[in-house]
């Protein structure tokens, strides 16, 4: 006999916080594979570093705010924003970097906000910007990939020499490279196909590493989408965005080609910034035509600010402007309330 | 209002209502030209020296303005001080005056003097608000030093860099090199530092503020307190 009453509703959700925390970090981890396969062990200390210092840097603005540590720190948000920033960050980096980049993302732009849920910008992508306007040659040296992977590979940094170059000990040299976008931004002579055949680093489409480490995390992301931890409506409408603005400007692959729509899908951040970056529930649009217009809209930004701006990757600023942006696309997007006839203004 | 006193005065401008952490005026020059200490004193000073000219001018004519007229005329007099600061910084401080460039013009439009202008000097005598000007101003130039070393500092690893713009030429070496070999915090000298930093001295001004209310609440708390009800049982020690 079932003596404790519970009332309606019955159905419980069963995704907390941590959880889909969780779920999310294990999505990164095909990405994070095919970049330590392709770059070496550098992006696992970046994430090793940043991982700590998130956490200690949490810890200490909740002691400071004196809000239950144990709790906040358990429901792993600063750990998704350390992990994200690893990724995003040039492999190896230097560690004083990731302490001024996990710093500026947990203090300045979560918990100065109010902390979980109350950030107005993605901490991670908000670090990265700060990082890269401050420190525009740490932040753009970028190991060269190697196609034969990273075991037994010497140019490629093992896992103790990974760890030695981010605390700047020893005399490891990474070897460093442009990435295809940058070099395709340089490009000014030479049509697609000639630059392909001039530079090996482009690889099959997209660039050596790049291709794959894109790949996957489009398999994390379709993973993600499976548990449905986020819906499809903004990854979707930004890739759609990205590769139609592409396929605008690709101009039959001559000089002054942007580049082929599976180019900008797959090289660069996209994939991680569509499927673990536009998706941040917090700071995104709310409603699912909301998302439409959020991801699409920073799909096109990326594709501005790749051909025609400063910067060769766009992923971080797009995502920061549209974060200005989704309270006002929420205002205009709001789902009419069920039962509720359309207002007068509308019906006219 | 003519019984306003000076302490209050220095008071409000200093601390309690200053013009740029708590009225949040000016924000203009505050933000654009704090990149380092020195373009903060020059800025500084020429709005100070703008604020008490136009402060004194405003009530020396304020029986004589209708209040159709009131602001236009506030604000020729506030144009006709920048321009003889601009023309004395043109002559004994150029390079400073190069660099400030079209921020000097716009502290015609800066809203702390034609708000002092509209909410002090139009209503109080002379000498008060000759006074409310200069030390409205001196509280403005304080924030912006403060602001100008933090971001100096944190942006470049040193502290009072080309001094000699404004103090000549010996003050070329007065430069401090707090941290050698120092990667350039470039975000700190850009526009988006010049937000962060403000905010954080913002929300240190308020800290200060909760502690100082707190320990007069505390101190109140202290103080014996009377009783009031009048004993009838038990013993008077």
């Amino acid at each position: 006999m079932a003596l404790l009453k519970i009332s309606s509703p019955h159905a419980h959700g069963p995704m907390s916080t941590a959880k889909v925390m969780r779920l999310v970090i294990l999505a990164t981890l095909p990405g994070i594979l095919a970049l330590t396969w392709f770059f070496g062990f550098g992006t696992l200390s970046n994430i090793l570093w940043a991982s700590i210092s998130a956490l200690a840097f949490e810890a200490l603005a909740l002691k400071f705010r004196s809000r239950p540590i144990g709790f906040y720190l358990n429901d792993c948000s600063a750990l998704v924003t350390a992990v994200l920033l690893g990724i995003a960050l040039p492999p190896a980096s230097p560690i004083w970097l990731i302490l001024v980049g996990t710093g500026f993302a947990i203090l300045i732009c979560k918990q100065l906000y109010g902390g979980m849920g109350y950030n107005p910008f993605n901490p991670a992508m908000a670090a990265y910007v700060m990082l890269l306007i401050s420190f525009p040659v740490e932040m753009t040296t970028w190991l060269q990939p190697f196609d034969g992977g990273v075991m037994g590979n010497s140019a490629l940094l093992g896992p103790i020499e990974a760890l030695q170059h981010s605390l700047g000990l020893g005399s490891v040299d990474a070897v460093t490279a442009a990435t295809p976008l940058d070099i395709l931004k340089q490009n000014s002579s030479a049509t697609l196909a000639e630059l392909w055949q001039q530079t090996p680093q482009f690889g099959q489409y997209a660039g050596i590493g790049w291709e794959w480490a894109n790949a996957g995390f489009l398999l994390g992301g379709a993973y993600l989408l499976y548990r449905r931890v986020f819906t499809w409506h903004a990854p979707l409408s930004m890739l759609i965005a990205l590769s139609v603005m592409a396929a605008l400007f690709y101009d039959g692959g001559s000089s002054n080609s942007g580049g082929s729509p599976l180019f900008h899908l797959f090289s660069g951040a996209t994939m991680l910034g569509a499927f673990f970056i536009v998706t941040d529930p917090v700071t995104s649009a709310v409603s699912n035509r909301g998302r439409v217009v959020y991801g699409a809209l920073i799909g096109i930004l990326v594709y501005l600010i790749r051909s025609w701006g400063n910067y060769p990757d766009a992923i971080a600023f797009s995502v920061m402007l549209m974060n200005f942006a989704a309270p006002l696309i929420d205002h205009y997007t709001q789902p009419r309330t069920y039962g509720h006839k359309k207002s007068a203004k509308e019906s006219n | 209002m003519s019984d306003i006193s000076y302490r209050d005065i220095s008071l409000n401008g200093l601390w309690k209502n200053n013009p740029a952490i708590v009225q949040l005026l000016g924000l203009c020059p505050l933000l654009a030209v704090t990149g380092s200490v020195i373009n903060a004193i020059g800025m500084g000073l020429a709005t100070t020296l703008v604020l008490t000219v136009s402060n004194s001018c405003v009530a020396m004519i304020r029986n004589f303005t209708t209040d159709a007229i009131r602001l236009p005329s506030f604000v020729m007099i506030i144009a006709a001080a920048v321009t003889c600061i601009e023309l004395l910084m043109q002559a004994f401080a150029y390079e400073l005056f190069t660099i400030l460039g079209i921020f000097l013009p716009l502290i015609t439009t800066n809203c702390v003097i034609l708000g002092r202008a509209d909410a002090f000097a139009s209503k109080n005598s002379l000498l008060p608000s000759m006074w409310d000007g200069f030390i409205m101003g001196v509280g403005f130039t304080g924030v912006l030093i403060l602001l100008g070393a933090i971001r100096e500092v944190v942006g470049t690893g040193a502290i009072f860099a080309n001094m000699d713009l404004l103090f000549g030429a010996g003050a070329a070496n007065w430069k401090i090199t707090l941290f050698a070999d120092y990667k350039n915090v470039l975000v700190a000298i850009l526009p988006p530092g010049a937000f962060i930093f403000t905010g954080l001295i913002i929300a240190m001004k308020n800290m200060i503020d909760g502690q100082i209310k707190k320990r007069e609440a505390a101190k109140k708390a202290d103080e014996p307190t009377v009783s009031r009800r009048v004993r009838v049982t038990g013993n008077i020690s």
